[in-house]
């Protein structure tokens, strides 16, 4: 009955898309205010009629309700309530369903804080956004109903893949999904923006939290992913380069590009037919990658190919909204008026070379993510593209972009004396050399390591000489400086912690690229392994019964000198359901360096293997991250978001440029 | 983009100008690059039948290749087509020490090759020769001979998309299975020994 309701609340949530993307448009072209006005019941009842479907599902997998095929496919009764209920969206089905909501949910955000945009224009965003969830629903609904029932129902269920039952993986797909979606919003409101005409310094302040908010969920999805790579696929890497990481990191490309953009557009009224070409992009690509990984087409051809219903619908849907969209991009934007011009040694100018490396790393990442299906599809000859492709064409494009980031935010809007821009650049150049020196001189390591340190050095100093400048450290009174520190504007501060942010994220990829170590071993209990200073002493092997899996548990003392540095208790899970074994790694992190041990098979011979890493300074890639999300948080909350500011020179059509929904 | 910096700030009211063909036709290069995937897409959804990527060169014999040894294993000499097909069913197993999976199978391989079940042979894609080598003596090796495909042309005449892959060759020196990803032990147990002793018979 509860699975009949949720499927019956879906058809209902279907019937207000269709309302709310039709009423509310021409209503707009209508100058029709009572059709308009349709959009806020419809966004409303919409999310009421998905969230509603959702809980049903949720609820036919937390009781476990095994006459629904999902739940029998992706459940299992022994399962931990926790996964039970993060199985929801563990599964084709269940994550489109979660897709779905999460859009609903930024359309009633709009319909019910977006008060403050003109009415015709807010009509066309929201008509937009449901013209997006109708093509969902209609693809739920169609063909991966999660709603289906088994006639007889099983006893039990198939279980969820064991990897990912671990709780970072269970609250990966939310996060990412608040990213992909969130991009729906900048994409919806530059559809509205090449209509009605108008993009202009509001309409950049009204995209940008949004934006805002899509990064922070992307980037700190996309952190969650690669930290879950790192401790439970058991061998010390952070990121693959794998078709799914690429799908998610493609639109955080975008979104960072446009991020970046949108200031340019937002006060000075220039690029702004490529900021809405961003905008378009970054959804594309969050479109492309949503589908691709679901529909497996990256992963393997055959499961894409074994229900070609499913995929028909989504290239047609790809076709509409992507091809539409650009077409409308193409029809619009060569009549927009072009804003204030700027000289290529400027912070416009360095925003734009921050967008043009972002778009051709993005351009990379697509190429090689996708240049094995396309070749197959033109010519049936198979390539197979890794992670040594990426290192030779992406990360070099990344160095410019690190020299740009110190240099960009000193230069001055429209033109910068390359004089002054030196001058401040003194300090960048000084901490570089000096990290090149202290890492050359402290063991080294390849001139790529050395390189990116002082990368990481140059951003940091930039960073930091750029607010020592905007509060006039040292040239006025302590007190004032630290006065004019606290009346800094929010976005300032954001921009200086993000940036910061991104320098400890190089040091950490350094490291993980440059200073591992491992050993690789069969131990019996009481033998003792040395690595990078440490003493790993295999105390002794056991099975440990856990919810729905038994654990083969090692337990290896630590210590350095003689003195106990930790206990760790790496396992080897075995889910007998689905016959699969998973790992469990041991970290014990000092903040310089993970120690990292991974139990693997017993040895034939007795013995068991044993895997020891040495990862130095790993854990500030995610701290570097989480720095960055923070820098992301903070611009969030800048009043002016809220509140808005006069929009430049046409003061008569910005009078409604007065905050959106944040 | 770029254009809007270099021409003057426009203050003539909008859409005054009437906009040049050419400007407008760059505004339709992202569509054109669009439809150029959506029709590559397309083509493979129309085309891409289950079961025929692997099937391509089933029963076929293995394609002809010549590698050199893997730095620091020139001893045993490297790998090449006539090394199979004499008689002997055997793995043929493309791996990289780049490839994370390919260390999930590794212990696996190194299981089949201590307890003698069936010779494996291995195709060391677009590695770096220092990085194989260290990836080697850390981990074991467990190929009879080994080749280095340092441009990949090797694993792109047995058609591999992915590392790690694995082939089954009969006696004969016929491809007779191939498996795309990472081999768990059910895969082995359960697919690649039993056909195995099925070409031995």
């Amino acid at each position: 009955m509860i699975a009949e309701i949720g499927h019956y609340a879906l058809i209902l949530a279907l019937a207000m898309a269709l309302v709310q993307a039709a009423a509310p448009p021409l209503g707009a072209r209508l100058r029709d205010p009572g059709l308009m006005a349709l959009a806020r019941p419809a966004a409303a009842a919409q999310f009421f009629f998905i969230s509603a479907a959702l809980g049903c599902l949720m609820h036919a997998f937390v009781v476990s309700d095994f006459s629904v095929v999902t739940v029998t496919d992706n459940s299992h009764s022994a399962k931990p309530l926790l996964y039970k209920f993060t199985g929801t969206w563990g599964n084709h089905e269940g994550s489109m369903l979660l897709w779905v909501w999460i859009l609903a949910v930024y359309g009633a955000a709009v319909a019910a804080f977006g008060r403050n945009l003109p009415p015709t224009f807010r009509a066309w965003v929201l008509g937009v956004q449901a013209l997006i969830g109708l093509g969902f629903l209609v693809f739920v609904i169609a063909t991966s109903n999660p709603f289906l029932r088994l006639d007889p129902a099983p006893a039990d269920g198939r279980d969820l893949n064991p990897l990912l039952q671990d709780p970072g993986l269970a609250f990966h797909p939310p996060l990412l999904y608040l990213g992909y979606v969130g991009l729906s919003m900048a994409f919806a409101f530059a559809v509205a923006a090449l209509i009605e005409g108008r993009v202009d310094a509001a309409w950049a302040r009204w995209v940008r939290p949004w934006t805002l908010l899509s990064w922070c969920a992307l980037t700190a999805g996309i952190a969650l992913g690669s930290w879950w790579a790192y401790y439970e696929l058991g061998w010390g890497g952070f990121w693959f380069w794998d078709p799914v990481e690429n799908a998610s990191f493609m639109p955080w490309l975008m979104a960072t590009a446009l991020l970046h953009t949108s200031i340019v557009a937002e006060k000075r009224d220039a690029l702004k037919s490529w900021t809405v070409l961003l905008a378009i992009l970054g959804f594309s690509l969050s479109l492309l990658g949503t589908f691709l990984v679901r529909s497996g087409v990256l992963t393997s051809v055959h499961s894409f190919a074994s229900d070609p219903a499913r995929g028909i619908y989504i290239l047609i849907f790809l076709v509409i909204v992507i091809g539409g969209s650009l077409m409308l991009y193409a029809w619009r934007a060569p009549g927009m008026r072009a804003g204030g011009s700027f000289r290529p040694l400027s912070r416009e100018g360095s925003l734009l070379a921050n967008n043009l490396l972002l778009a051709v790393g993005c351009a990379t990442v697509f190429i090689g993510t996708l240049y094995p299906l396309i070749l197959d599809a033109l010519a049936g000859t198979k390539v197979s593209v890794g992670p040594p492709f990426f290192e030779s064409t992406f990360v070099p494009l990344m160095i410019p972009l690190l020299l740009v980031m110190a240099a960009g935010p000193l230069m001055a809007w429209k033109r910068a004396g390359p004089g002054a821009v030196l001058r401040r650049l003194a300090l960048s150049l000084l901490a570089a050399a000096a990290v090149a020196a202290a890492v050359a001189a402290s063991g080294g390591g390849p001139w790529g390591a050395i390189l990116g340190m002082a990368l990481a050095g140059w951003v940091a100093a930039g960073v930091l000489m750029e607010l020592a400048e905007r509060v006039r450290l040292f040239r006025v009174p302590l007190a004032e400086s630290a006065r004019r520190a606290l009346g800094l504007p929010r976005a300032a501060w954001a921009m200086s912690i993000a940036h910061l942010g991104v320098a400890v994220l190089v040091v950490g990829t350094v490291g993980a690229g440059n200073w591992q170590s491992e050993r690789e071993q069969t131990m019996h209990p009481g033998d003792t392994v040395a690595l990078a200073g440490y003493d790993f002493a295999l105390l002794g092997v056991g099975d440990v019964p856990g919810p729905n899996y038994l654990a083969r548990r090692g337990t290896v003392g630590v210590s350095r000198d003689g003195e106990e540095v930790a206990l760790l208790l790496p396992e080897r899970r075995h889910y007998p359901v689905q016959d699969t074994w998973t790992t469990e790694a041991a970290i014990h992190t000092t903040w310089l360096a993970d120690l990292y041990v991974v139990v693997g098979e017993d040895a034939p011979g007795g013995g068991t293997a044993i895997r020891i890493h040495h990862n130095p300074l790993v854990p500030w890639i995610w701290i570097g991250a989480l720095v960055m999300v923070a820098g992301g948080a903070v611009s969030l909350s800048d009043r002016r978001h809220r509140v808005g500011a006069p929009a430049r020179r046409r003061p008569a059509q910005a009078v409604a440029a007065a905050g959106t929904g944040d | 983009m770029a254009d809007e910096s270099t021409r003057a700030p426009a203050e003539e009211p909008a859409a005054a100008k009437p906009v040049s063909a050419l400007r407008r036709l760059r505004y339709l290069v992202p569509v054109f690059l669009f439809v150029a995937l959506a029709a590559a897409l397309g083509v493979q959804l129309l085309t891409g039948e289950p079961g025929k990527v692997p099937s391509a060169l089933i029963d076929k014999p293995v394609p002809e290749f010549a590698l050199p040894p893997v730095q620091g294993f020139e001893d045993a000499g490297g790998f090449a087509s006539a090394d199979l097909g004499q008689g002997e069913v055997a793995l043929v197993n493309v791996f990289a020490s780049w490839c994370g999976p390919c260390r999930v199978e590794h212990p696996l391989l190194m299981a089949l090759a201590e307890a003698g079940t069936v010779p494996l042979y291995g195709i060391n894609y677009k590695d770096t020769p220092a990085d194989a080598e260290r990836w080697l003596g850390r981990l074991g090796n467990p190929y009879r001979l080994m080749g280095a495909d340092l441009d990949g042309r090797a694993a792109i005449e047995w058609g591999v998309y992915g590392v790690p892959e694995t082939f089954v060759v009969d006696g004969a020196g016929r491809i007779r299975h191939r498996h795309i990803g990472v081999l768990s032990r059910h895969d082995i147990d359960e697919t690649i020994v039993p056909l195995i002793e099925d070409l031995r018979e």
